[in-house]
């Protein structure tokens, strides 16, 4: 073979396994997406039917109007969507001011903070639902959106900071101390020089907040006992508890939860990797 | 990479020369609060929710393992009884807790090896495809991703489902010698995978893998475009071949991303929840709990047992601290803070 046909059969080769990748990890939410707009007879059958022959969007209209649980997903969604803003709301305030903290001062404590900041972040959710739970229950907030919303500003907040530390430092410090130059006090520097710079890292930490809450089973699952309350995660779980599972409903369902995710996430992911891994990855 | 005089602000510490220090007394006057107290102001909130709805839960959790908590307390009609190591005798002496403790750390192992493989594959296979094919992946990539837990174990229900699902159909198509029907059948149809633990955690394997390659596959990318190309260069004048060259540059280069990753995937899959939750539909088989399930089965199945939860809990936690600290400190020797 000549040098030239085998690097072109490596090219090949390497577009033929990224082909592959792309099918792979695509795959199973084209499933979901696709079962979701079949009809029964398409879903329940031991064949392999690639793509739905005829459209349906009786599933959609399905949960949309009967729901699960007696209710409508519109309900499970709006709960998702309270209990996911409003920690979104709460946790990126509360995250800029320590993240300025951090990024901008040093002072006594620092470091020990930002170990501590590290440590909590690997805390098993589901050994601090016990206490949690407890103190929800112990002030009355249990079944009540409040309490969750607590709870997840809680399990959002260290990573947050983490991530808008790096923004916050980003920041040349000259453009502060001009705008202290002339004249701007303490607040107005914050608001009009610090805060639009750190807006795009704000939204990328307010969509991994958002996120994280959207997402939550467990708290949502104990802390919200009726089914009024319960989040879209917490509703999925009755489609398949019904008598022989409803797959189209259940897709349907899925698929609806799902999309506002994959939105989100693709608008951050860069941000998501380069919080998590710190300063392992440098370049 | 930040460099520590622009970060740092203020303070006594500070290097600077006079007239910054002039300016900040006089930012101080401005705002009536004195410049060293800024910076802990602005921790106030952040601290209060970490002591008050991390670290003192923490703490709680690791009282109630000593306590009995039931209805009674939750109400608050009865205060905690006082049970010493009881809760955790029972826990010891219980099979349940072993076959949670062995699913988790086998999954564990299973899923962070495969999901490393899998996933370092994929980023070297990105870093070598052109710039539009790899942005191409990378998306692909980005929906398995970006599912929510509870959706993935949706997906993979359906996936694996006895009757409907394709992964039976696919059995189905492999030759008898490579795959048969289990129990002599002439079909795969109809074999259920979600009632017996192995089976179950083969399924949870194929969700977490695929959901968790990505993560691992972008931060290898990232890695990757980190190593000065000189190195390739170097090593090709000297004529080392590309296996030569994966190990003896690449590995070792990428080996501080491998360590966090590393970390990061074993505490993820240690306390891999929603997915194994909804593959399970409800803390239903018992010999298929992980820790996490089990806690939380024990805590808030009636008869809720709280203080049996809290004890597995601390189990667990005390497990993924240790973990934890060589993440740390691995995080503390790269990063400059």
């Amino acid at each position: 073979m000549t040098p030239l046909a085998r690097k072109r059969l490596g090219k090949i080769l390497l577009n033929t396994a990224g082909v592959l990748v792309f099918l792979y990890a695509v795959f199973p939410v084209y499933w979901m997406v696709s079962t979701g707009f079949k009809e029964n007879d398409q879903i329940f059958t031991t064949e392999f039917v690639p793509f739905p022959t005829h459209f349906t969007f009786d599933h959609f209209a399905r949960v949309l109007t009967e729901g699960v649980a007696n209710n409508s997903i519109w309900l499970y969604m709006r709960n998702s969507a309270i209990v996911a803003l409003g920690t979104v709301l709460i946790g990126s305030a509360f995250a800029l001011l320590s993240a300025t903290a951090i990024a901008r001062f040093r002072f006594k404590g620092r470091g020990m903070f930002l170990v501590v900041l590290l440590v909590v972040q690997m805390l098993p959710a589901e050994g601090l639902l016990i206490p949690l739970y407890m103190m929800v229950k112990r002030v009355g907030l249990g079944d009540n959106f409040i309490g969750l919303i607590v709870t997840q500003v809680a399990l959002t907040l260290p990573f947050g900071v983490w991530m808008l530390r790096t923004f916050v430092a980003a920041v040349p410090k000259s453009l502060e101390e001009a705008a202290w130059i002339d004249g701007a006090g303490r607040m107005q520097t914050f608001w009009r020089v610090l805060f639009p710079l750190v807006a795009p890292g704000l939204v990328a930490t307010s969509i991994f907040s958002f996120i994280t809450a959207w997402n939550d089973l467990v708290f949502a699952l104990y802390l919200m006992s009726q089914s009024e309350g319960y989040t879209m995660p917490v509703a999925l779980q009755y489609f398949i508890g019904q008598k022989g599972v409803d797959w189209g409903a259940i897709m349907a369902g899925s698929t609806l939860m799902t999309i506002p995710v994959v939105v989100f996430f693709l608008l951050v992911q860069r941000r998501m990797v380069s919080g998590l891994v710190a300063g392992a990855v440098k370049g | 990479m930040a460099n520590p005089t622009t970060v740092a602000r203020g303070g006594g510490s500070s290097p600077s020369p006079g007239h910054r220090r002039r300016k900040e007394s006089g930012r101080a006057r401005a705002s009536g609060l004195p410049a060293w107290s800024i910076p802990y102001v602005l921790l106030v909130p952040g601290l209060l929710v970490i002591a008050g709805l991390l670290l003192y839960p923490m703490f709680q959790l690791a009282v109630m393992a000593f306590q009995k908590v039931g209805l009674a307390q939750i109400r608050g009609t009865r205060p905690a009884e006082w049970v010493g190591l009881e809760n955790f005798e029972k826990i010891l002496s219980n099979d349940i807790f072993w076959s949670a403790l062995r699913n988790t750390v086998a999954f564990a192992f299973v899923a962070v090896s495969l999901t490393l493989i899998v996933g370092t594959a994929v980023g070297v296979l990105l870093h070598r495809l052109g710039r539009k094919m790899s942005l191409f992946v990378v998306i692909g990539c980005m929906f398995a991703w970006a599912v929510p837990p509870v959706a993935q174990g949706v997906i993979w229900r359906s996936l694996f489902d006895a009757e409907a699902g394709i992964v039976n159909w696919a059995l189905d198509l492999l030759p008898n010698w490579l795959a048969a029907p289990p129990d002599g059948a002439r079909s795969w149809v109809g074999t259920p995978w979600l009632t017996d633990t192995l089976p179950l955690y083969i399924a949870l394997v194929f969700c977490v893998v695929w959901a968790g390659f990505p993560f691992i596959a972008v931060s290898v990318l990232a890695g990757l475009k980190g190593i000065p190309a000189e190195l390739y260069e170097a090593a090709r004048v000297d004529g080392s071949g590309p296996w030569r060259t994966f190990t003896k540059i690449t590995l070792p280069m990428l080996k501080p991303v491998f360590a966090v990753l590393t970390v990061l995937s074993i505490i993820w899959d240690f306390k891999v929840f929603s997915q194994l939750y909804t593959l399970m539909n409800g803390h239903t088989n018992r010999e298929g709990y992980n820790l996490s399930m089990y806690a939380v089965a024990e805590a808030f199945k009636p008869p809720q047992k709280l203080g049996m939860g809290a004890a597995i809990s601390v189990v667990l936690t005390i497990i993924l601290l240790v973990i934890t600290v060589v993440y740390v400190r691995q995080i503390v020797k790269q990063e400059e803070m």
